[in-house]
């Protein structure tokens, strides 16, 4: 499902003096099967953006298309149901959304609300619980009995039970130990090789843009200020310094050794792996010449 | 929707308003409720709408503004309307439809007790609009501190006013989030029948009691951390005082209510 936001722009509490511009004239184009990540300093306008992507808000100024659904500003949109079916939003801290009795029940929960057969929703649970690394008894447990880590997982369970084709997340793994973070990272980027799923990330971490994002926008007070490849986007060191953002760990690695070695590589390395290997490279081939 | 509600927000500002005491505005929200009832006639309720809006002019809060702060309670303001008009059978017959009869007085009824409510939603979304909720709170404590004799928790009350006061916002946010998500998952609460509404508040409220207590939780250790023991013997950040306009508004407000006691039949 592709999406589109047209010069779209968000105004909290519209009319009052509390009034806020938290977005303007946002451009973005994400085509279906990409993984675009979207970062920016807090107070950026993402969360603002990330909500638009699921129609829950609507844009005071500009259109934003959500694959056959357009949402206009100052245009009444109905059936809103669809479209939330389709594009799955796990928000920050999203253990925060638990409430059922048992665990189970709460992944039901969203699957249930969009007409999916009970049976089907729960075989739907408990291979997503099975997918998630947790062990079978919690099903029956309260969520409210688990640990932190555990309930994140559940929650995004919950999300992945209605079975999206847009996954949006909002810093999933904000507040979890690194192991956990990697884990979940992985089992996002899983679903995207195996499924086929967009995923929209929402992130202030380079790390993690980098190393998974295909697609990479810079959000800088409410703008849109930057898109495109994540080696041009992180390769510019210069326009990420202007929006207070440093380059991922794993480029400015690269930097320090392009300037030990006196001369830029090839590319730009966007993982651990990819950069150790290309360093093995150069430093085999220094030592032979 | 929220984010429309004016009541108990704070807008900043150095206002005349802003800048009295929050023990005198109390004092005279509090007599003013009372001086409102004080108008009986057409007179005196033009010089307290009058006054109000003078009022309104000197916070330097837009009329606009209050005004769209009257909407959630627009129902209330229409349906006591509604019943004085119809059910105040005294004076001429205006007008007459089949079963309904408006007669003069009850229109008269009608537009006064419609303009008493304003004038009270006014002047006391003013008092919030001006005050920040911990100085209302600490103007509470002083003035009720006489009662302390009569074994009332002053301090505990005004304490739990504030906290509370404070985490309204809190909770609106998380309301708001919660609902969000719970959305996203399908759930809606704006529509069905009123069985499929009643139950869509379920995923809505465990969550938030669940955050609610935690968070009291967490502030509980938090003041105990940092060595809170009560009000006793405890010393003010924030020192209220009273100067030369305190006096003005409060005797203004016995001029008015002179003026209005000597107009009224």
């Amino acid at each position: 499902m592709d999406i589109e936001l047209q010069q779209v722009g968000y105004a909290y509490s519209k009319g009052t003096p509390f009034e806020k511009q938290a977005l303007t004239d946002v451009n973005l184009h994400i085509p279906s099967g990409s993984y675009q990540a979207i970062i920016g300093h807090t107070g950026s306008g993402k969360s603002t953006l990330l909500q638009h992507l699921n129609a829950l808000l609507k844009p005071t100024e500009g259109t934003v298309k959500l694959g056959d659904l357009e949402i206009q500003a100052k245009k009444k949109v109905k059936n809103l149901k669809p479209v939330r079916q389709k594009i799955g939003i796990v928000f920050q801290f999203p253990e925060h959304q638990l409430f059922d009795e048992t665990v189970l029940k709460d992944i039901m929960f969203g699957p249930l609300n969009f007409g999916v057969p009970a049976d089907e929703a729960e075989r739907r649970a408990r291979a997503l619980v099975e997918q998630l690394g947790l062990p079978e008894e919690v099903l029956e447990k309260s969520p409210f009995d688990l640990s932190g880590g555990q309930m994140r997982r559940v929650a995004i369970a919950g999300v992945l039970a209605m079975e999206p084709s847009v996954l949006v997340l909002d810093e999933p793994t904000a507040g979890l130990d690194p192991r956990g973070r990697q884990e979940i990272m992985e089992l996002f980027h899983r679903l995207y090789v195996e499924k086929g799923l967009t995923i929209i990330l929402v992130t202030h971490s380079m790390e993690d843009a980098a190393r998974y994002a295909n697609r990479v926008a810079i959000m800088h007070e409410g703008r849109c200020v930057l898109s495109g490849e994540p080696e041009e986007i992180f390769g510019d060191e210069l326009s990420l310094a202007a929006y207070r953002l440093s380059a991922p760990r794993v480029v400015r690695l690269q930097r320090r050794f392009e300037t030990l070695l006196g001369y830029p590589l090839d590319k730009l390395c966007l993982s651990e792996e990819q950069l150790a290997f290309e360093m093995g490279t150069i430093v085999r081939k220094e030592r032979d010449f | 929707m929220m984010e429309k509600m004016i009541f108990g927000r704070y807008i900043p500002g150095d206002s005349f308003i802003h800048k009295l005491d929050p023990r005198s505005k109390l004092i005279f929200v509090f007599l003013f409720i009372a001086v409102v009832f004080l108008a009986n006639n057409a007179v005196t309720y033009a010089l307290l709408l009058a006054f109000t809006l003078l009022t309104v002019f000197f916070s330097r809060i837009r009329l606009y503004f209050l005004i769209n702060g009257l909407k959630p309670i627009i129902f209330l303001l229409v349906f006591t309307f509604l019943l004085h008009l119809f059910f105040t059978k005294e004076g001429d017959l205006l007008w007459k439809w089949q079963f309904i009869e408006v007669y003069e007085e009850g229109l008269r009824q009608g537009i006064f007790i419609s303009v008493r409510f304003m004038v009270l939603v006014f002047i006391t979304s003013i008092l919030t609009l001006t005050t920040s909720p911990i100085s209302i709170t600490d103007g509470m404590e002083v003035l009720l501190n006489p009662f302390k004799r009569f074994k009332l928790p002053v301090h505990e009350l005004a304490l739990m006013m504030s906290i509370s006061l404070r985490f309204i916002p809190t909770l609106m946010d998380e309301t708001d989030k919660i609902m969000k998500a719970q959305m996203a998952r399908g759930s809606d609460i704006s529509s069905g029948t009123m069985k499929e509404r009643l139950k869509a508040v379920v995923p809505l409220l465990i969550p938030l009691f669940v955050s609610a207590f935690k968070r009291a939780e967490d502030l509980a250790v938090a003041m105990e951390v940092r060595g809170y023991r009560g009000g006793e013997g405890r010393t003010r950040y924030r020192q209220l005082k009273w100067d030369w306009r305190d006096y003005m508004v409060l005797v203004l407000l016995a001029v008015v209510a002179v003026v209005l006691w000597w107009l009224r039949s």
